[in-house]
């Protein structure tokens, strides 16, 4: 029996407007208006893209820069609301789309797990649980009473995969979040990761590393300039995407 | 509408935690600390009462408590809505990284003026304390004018912040307009000393409402009228109603101009 579908991607067009001339202040645009200036330059960065994703596969996405990977990913993470179609998720979501993106920066480690977790949906109570967990996986023990503007950029990251990644959640997102940090921590965000599909969690994944993709990944997104051009499994798709 | 209140309880921490934030980095590196909340209203009303029992006699009664009064309320609608208004525009590099109801910081900002109002209007009634002013019952009734500011100046923030995620200059016109509002809300002068034409205008100021409606159950001891009440909810829920349909129309959109 398969697997209940968790995502899909119906139709989606992700449409951005390039003004060619940026105003912030209402007087510009007013007269910008009145002269008949404001051109609006289009930019689909998804075309019209479909694609299914069942419980318990994990999916990445290649394809070359620009062509509408982190569009995707972010669409889907609720963030960007599609111009056209629609995406369906059912349950919850993790989404490593920029390491630290909720940290501020003025409060300690401590502080910041509290704020994060807060704003994946988990209660203080909750995150009380996760908190020797969070600590002991970013080995930074010794740092959690240091406001995060003082961090090394290795050490932001990882305490924001530490963060991002406590318990089980349905769908994973992670967006070239790999690359941090030294290879031993590399390998042990793998690990967790591998740990998270055995486990049944959904992976959606980006990374430029192609070997990477094929080593988590066993389905394919191939997007080029906002358009799908393959969906498959990963083998056939990864050939031949080293060949192109 | 469940999916909304779903989405709400499930972001309700981050609420908490949000506010918590605000007041943290307020009172980050100072020895007094949240006690700060407290202190810095109650010094600000010492001073202003010292300079106003003897620089300015109008025919007031307990002047230093009707120009208190009046700092009280109007100072919550100013930092609320101000603060409000550049609440997304300040959580610009959250919003575009992670899902969250928008709404939610621009009522954290409102919920931390709130927190700054509960510690001036404490800091009030001190200062009524010392000043030997009767504490009279009908002060348990402030906050019906209280929450209906709270509401009108959620609503007023949420239109500030939508547009000024558009349009940046509203941030500037409207630091001119608070403070056109400071002389056009009776905070420090009586209604009295008016001419008619003004005391239209001022009138039609919802604060003047609430301001008085305030006034009359802490100062004059006299609950406020039925007609008083019934204008500032239809205003409160005026504005509030125009905030959600603004913010809601345009929340969309606000990360392509963040």
């Amino acid at each position: 029996m398969e697997n209940p579908i968790i995502i899909k991607v119906d139709n989606v067009s992700m449409k951005f407007n390039l003004s060619s001339e940026k105003f912030d202040s209402f007087k510009e645009y007013v007269i910008k208006r009145i002269k008949g200036q404001v051109s609006i330059e289009e930019f689909w960065a998804l075309t019209n893209v479909s694609f299914e994703v069942r419980k318990g596969e994990s999916v990445g996405l290649i394809g070359l820069n620009g062509s509408g990977k982190s569009t995707m990913l972010k669409t889907i993470a609720g963030v960007l609301k599609p111009t056209k179609g629609t995406v369906s998720v059912i349950g919850t979501i993790a989404p490593l789309i920029e390491l630290g993106a909720g940290f501020d920066m003025d409060l300690t480690a401590r502080e910041n797990v509290f704020l994060n977790g807060a704003l994946l949906g988990y209660t203080r109570s909750q995150m009380q649980g996760y908190y020797p967990d969070i600590v002991e996986f970013s080995e930074l023990i010794d740092f959690m009473d240091v406001p995060v503007k003082n961090f090394s950029s290795g050490m932001v990251s990882r305490l924001a995969f530490a963060i991002a990644t406590i318990g089980i959640p349905e769908i994973l997102i992670v967006d070239e979040v790999l690359s941090v940090g030294d290879f031993q921590f590399q390998e042990k965000c793998e690990r967790r990761i591998q740990n998270m599909i055995d486990n049944g969690t959904t992976i959606l994944f980006v990374s430029h590393s192609i070997d990477q993709v094929q080593k988590i990944c066993n389905k394919i997104v191939w997007l080029e300039h906002g358009h799908m051009k393959r969906f498959g499994d990963a083998e056939k798709i990864c050939d031949e995407y080293r060949r192109s | 509408m469940s999916v909304f209140i779903q989405n709400f309880i499930r972001f309700r921490p981050l609420l908490n935690e949000l506010i918590a934030r605000d007041i943290k980095i307020k009172y980050r590196r100072s020895v007094l600390g949240v006690l700060w909340t407290l202190l810095n209203p109650l010094m600000m009303m010492i001073v202003l009462s010292i300079v106003f029992s003897n620089l300015f006699k109008f025919d007031i009664e307990n002047f230093p408590i009707y120009l208190l009064s009046g700092q009280v309320i109007f100072n919550f609608y100013s930092e609320a809505t101000n603060s409000a208004m550049t609440s997304i525009l300040g959580s610009a590099s959250l919003i575009k990284k992670v899902y969250i109801p928008k709404y939610l910081f621009v009522v954290s900002h409102i919920c931390s003026s709130v927190i700054n109002l509960a510690a001036s209007f404490s800091a009030l009634i001190l200062v009524m304390a010392a000043m030997r002013v009767e504490l009279h019952y009908t002060i348990a009734l402030a906050c019906i004018p209280i929450l209906l500011l709270v509401v009108f100046s959620l609503g007023v923030g949420l239109i500030l912040s939508a547009i000024a995620v558009k349009f940046r200059d509203i941030m500037h016109l409207y630091s001119v307009f608070v403070t056109a509002l400071t002389y056009l809300t009776p905070v420090i002068y009586p209604m009295s000393i008016l001419p008619g034409w003004m005391v239209k205008i001022v009138n039609a100021n919802p604060l003047t409402n609430y301001l008085t409606m305030f006034r009359n159950v802490m100062m004059n001891h006299t609950v406020f009228e039925a007609k008083d009440l019934v204008i500032g909810v239809i205003e409160a829920c005026v504005a509030m109603l125009v905030g959600m349909y603004v913010f809601y129309r345009n929340q969309d959109t606000f990360i392509l101009n963040l």
